[in-house]
């Protein structure tokens, strides 16, 4: 999906002497990209008549750390009620003021199937705050935002927090579906020969656990075994991919040392230290990362660990409302959310396109071109996957065959696309990434000067 | 039958006599304050503060802790999270609820948010200039409603309030250590603190849990100036060659839920009581404590003090370090004292005098709440009723 945001500072003054166009809204139900219209440097504005002005009015996450450190011996939960408190702490925003609060998340922890309203109960909101948690795989928190949007647009609400949540330090490890039905059928059998006749059929491959797996359900393909393929499409070199890593991990690493990781706020692990930073930064070099050997395709792949989004635990938080609501309550938000589409497509073939797919329509919805944009955030599942969306962004055959379109829609240009770094470096916890990605594009706004920011992610599913 | 015997003695009489104390004790005397106490701040996440924070944070106070070091703030945060999960372990909290009621925690290193506090208490070294400098750095964020009170244990709150711009706000309320489970808070004031101060501060103490006495300024208030003469005469006790563990036993006998030695150990005993009330703290002598002290025997707290504390280890054996103090400042036991009744009585004798002293100069209000602060405060015998 892809988002525009479009800063919040400039457009203050300028939204009601202009006269916005009228945009139909198109939602289509299959989530890919969405796609986020910023707006660009001649100061027009993205707002709708008849559409509500919704505003980002400050979003934090915790630190995002790999799996089995520090949050291993917490649930998902726990992670999202500290984003929550986090969020609170910042914007000192009275708790009986939130309408509702939506959270994304892929591997669900079976006990609290909703995570939102758990954590939002734990973090001290109301009982009266309604809470439900989505899912949409990597865009999760994308859906939860776009979620909010919808409803502070319909006029239900005017106040939304939406997040998103991950932990893959502790997955739900399932019995075997034989054991399962064997449990089952236990707990429903009467005398005691029923009992044994069913204790008796068990084998030992009865005892053989289920794992969930980062793969797709219906073709069985993991994450990485794809993107593979779609490196090898698009002709992507391995030592691109490399090389692109290591550019997220720099920029990471230079972000987080110079404080521009604003959105960070610390977590006290109960029995444990106070986490304040990012943990999976690590810069090395172009011929260290070549010594590692094909993760996914052995033994002639070309993604590797080093070049791929590693297991992460987080959490993000982030304040939605209408502009109204946050001007009279006294913010001072960050940005506009103008845009959004999803799209989907094939997803043997076509997992990780998204981006590509989604960027050309919501810029056509938008009424902008690729040199509007200011600031390009785009979720780095592999950096194969990257240099792939790029290599198709930039091709008039793929537009012409593959989008229907009559000619390219260009690519962003790599001065303007993840400067501080990306999830390859600072992590992706999957159902978090989203806001992570929204309120980076709005601070990177801020701090580089820009006016529109295009926020995207590929999830599985092909979407 | 055995319960109409039981009904008539002295120790029923005594217990019964405690109920109505602690009844007496959880009304405020000073009425209804004129603001409720909504957002507390605790300064200094040490022992004290985060057992403050930890009493105030489950009866639903938002609580904001602060220290000045992120390490200290960890422990502080820790030792709130396992005193609730505690609970959580003997199933009288559901985990669900620990992390609600945490959820009223706020830990920072800065002064965020205190502009929105009412009630401040400080916790920190007992360091009368360190008291000062965090007085003077709260007064200057803090609103003008906002009551700032002292946790000191000896310090006399006028000297503490001397620095302050608004002297009818402060407060002492002294709780006692550990603080989830000492029912006691003794609250101090001074000539200069208004009724409404006092109102308040009785009105969180009730709302934590607490049973309340409140006292009037001086050196020690009340527990601890009656504590001092006791542990004066432990000392010497010890110095005459009584081993610690015996002097514990001679005490539990006589009904402390604490022996003496350990208590020693558990608390810590300002010099300063010494220079105010001269001959009447005098017995064991001060060198023995200075001497402690330098050799790192700072009691339950290092590890170290009368007895060796160990994580885990229920039976304490006697420090060997002692031995060496002790025989160093060895003194003639007196024969005509010796026997374990005369102990008993030493130590009881000097705890006892020096609370009728403070009921006659007026620092007790009433023999009641002397009773209710020895017993719940000190670990008084109950059965003696205080």
């Amino acid at each position: 999906m892809t988002s525009i945001l479009t800063h919040a500072v400039r457009n203050l003054p300028a939204s009601s002497a202009w006269a916005a166009r009228v945009f139909a809204r198109s939602l289509s139900c299959s989530s890919q990209l969405q796609a986020a219209a910023v707006q660009p440097k001649s100061k027009k504005t993205l707002a709708k008549s008849g559409v509500k002005n919704i505003v980002v009015v400050e979003g934090v996450r915790i630190p995002f750390l790999q799996s089995g450190t520090s949050y291993a011996d917490l649930m998902p939960h726990d992670l999202a009620r500290a984003a929550l408190q986090g969020l609170l702490n910042r914007t000192s925003v009275p708790r009986d003021v939130v309408d509702y609060i939506v959270y994304g998340t892929v591997i669900q922890e079976v006990k609290t199937s909703n995570v939102a309203r758990e954590a939002a109960l734990g973090a001290g909101f109301s009982d009266k705050t309604p809470a439900h948690t989505v899912t949409m795989a990597c865009i999760s928190s994308n859906q939860a935002m776009t979620t909010g949007v919808g409803m502070i647009a319909a006029g239900q609400c005017d106040v939304v927090v939406a997040g998103g949540v991950e932990l893959m330090s502790d997955v739900p490890i399932r019995h075997s579906r034989k054991m399962r039905k064997t449990m089952l059928t236990l707990n429903r059998a009467k005398t005691l020969g029923q009992k044994l006749s069913l204790i008796s059929k068990i084998r030992p491959d009865y005892f053989a656990p289920e794992l969930p797996a980062v793969a797709e359900f219906s073709t069985s393909e993991t994450m990485g075994h794809s993107a593979d393929r779609l490196a090898a499409a698009f002709a992507v070199s391995r030592l691109e991919q490399d090389e692109y890593a290591l550019r997220s991990h720099t920029l990471a690493k230079k972000a987080q040392d110079g404080g521009l990781l604003l959105d960070v706020v610390p977590f006290k692990v109960p029995g444990r230290e106070t986490v304040t930073k990012d943990n999976g930064i690590r810069p090395s070099s172009v011929e260290q990362m070549g010594k590692l050997k094909p993760a996914f395709v052995k033994p002639y792949g070309t993604v590797t660990a080093a070049n791929s989004s590693f297991l992460t635990d987080g959490a993000s938080a982030i304040l939605l409302m209408s502009e109204e609501k946050a001007l009279a309550m006294g913010y001072k938000p960050k940005a506009y959310l103008r845009d959004f589409v999803y799209v989907s497509q094939d997803p043997k073939d076509q997992l990780l396109l998204g981006p590509t797919y989604a960027t050309p329509k919501v810029l056509e919805k938008a009424g902008l071109t690729m040199a509007d944009i200011d600031v390009f955030e785009f979720h780095e599942a592999f950096a194969g996957q990257i240099l792939a969306n790029l290599k198709a962004m930039d091709s008039d055959w793929f537009a012409q065959n593959y989008m229907g379109r009559k000619s390219k829609v260009g690519a962003p240009p790599l001065e303007k696309f993840n400067n501080w770094g990306g999830s390859l470096s600072l992590g992706h916890p999957f159902g978090a990434t989203g806001c992570r990605l929204v309120i980076t594009a709005a601070h990177r706004l801020k701090k580089e000067g820009g006016q529109y920011g295009l926020v995207a992610a590929c999830a599985a599913g092909g979407q | 039958q055995s319960f109409g015997q039981l009904a008539m003695t002295k120790e029923s009489k005594a217990l019964i006599g405690l109920y109505h104390g602690q009844v007496h004790c959880k009304k405020n005397k000073f009425g209804t304050p004129q603001r409720e106490v909504k957002t507390l701040a605790v300064l200094g996440a040490g022992l004290m503060g985060a057992g403050i924070a930890q009493v105030s944070v489950d009866k639903g106070l938002k609580t904001i802790l602060k220290d000045t070091a992120q390490q200290g703030l960890d422990r502080g945060q820790q030792q709130v999270f396992k005193g609730l999960n505690g609970k959580v372990k003997k199933k009288s909290l559901t985990s669900f609820e620990r992390d609600s009621i945490l959820s009223n925690l706020t830990s920072q290193l800065d002064y965020k948010g205190f502009e929105k506090a009412d009630m401040v208490i400080e916790a920190v070294f007992e360091d009368i200039n360190i008291k000062h400098k965090v007085l003077k750095e709260v007064e200057a964020v803090i609103p003008a409603h906002c009551i700032f009170a002292s946790n000191t244990s000896a310090l006399p709150i006028s000297q503490i309030a001397a620095v302050s711009k608004r002297p009818e706000k402060v407060i002492g309320m002294h709780y006692f250590s550990p603080v989830d489970k000492m029912q006691l808070l003794e609250i101090i004031t001074t000539d200069k603190t208004s009724q409404d101060t006092a109102a308040s501060a009785v009105a969180v103490g009730l709302k934590q849990g607490k049973v309340v006495i409140v006292v009037k300024d001086g050196p020690g208030f009340y527990t601890t100036r009656c504590l001092g003469p006791m542990l004066a005469e432990v000392v010497r006790v010890l110095q005459e060659g009584i081993d610690p563990k015996k002097v514990d036993a001679i005490s539990t006998a006589f009904g402390f839920p604490v022996g003496a030695a350990t208590l020693i150990d558990a608390t810590h005993v300002a010099e300063d009581l010494g220079k105010a009330f001269g001959e009447r703290f005098g017995g064991g002598s001060i060198e023995l404590f200075k001497l402690m002290v330098e050799k790192g025997f700072l009691g339950r707290k290092a590890g170290k003090g009368f007895y060796v504390y160990q994580e885990g280890v229920k039976n304490r054996s006697v420090n060997s370090g002692m031995d060496e103090i002790l025989a160093r400042f060895k003194v003639p036991a007196k024969p005509e004292v010796c026997t374990d009744e005369d102990i008993q009585m030493r130590l009881v004798t000097r705890f006892v005098n020096e609370a009728a002293m403070c009921l006659q100069e007026g620092i007790l209000s009433n023999p009641v709440e002397g009773d209710i602060g020895a017993v719940f405060g000190l670990g008084f015998p109950p059965c003696l009723g205080g």
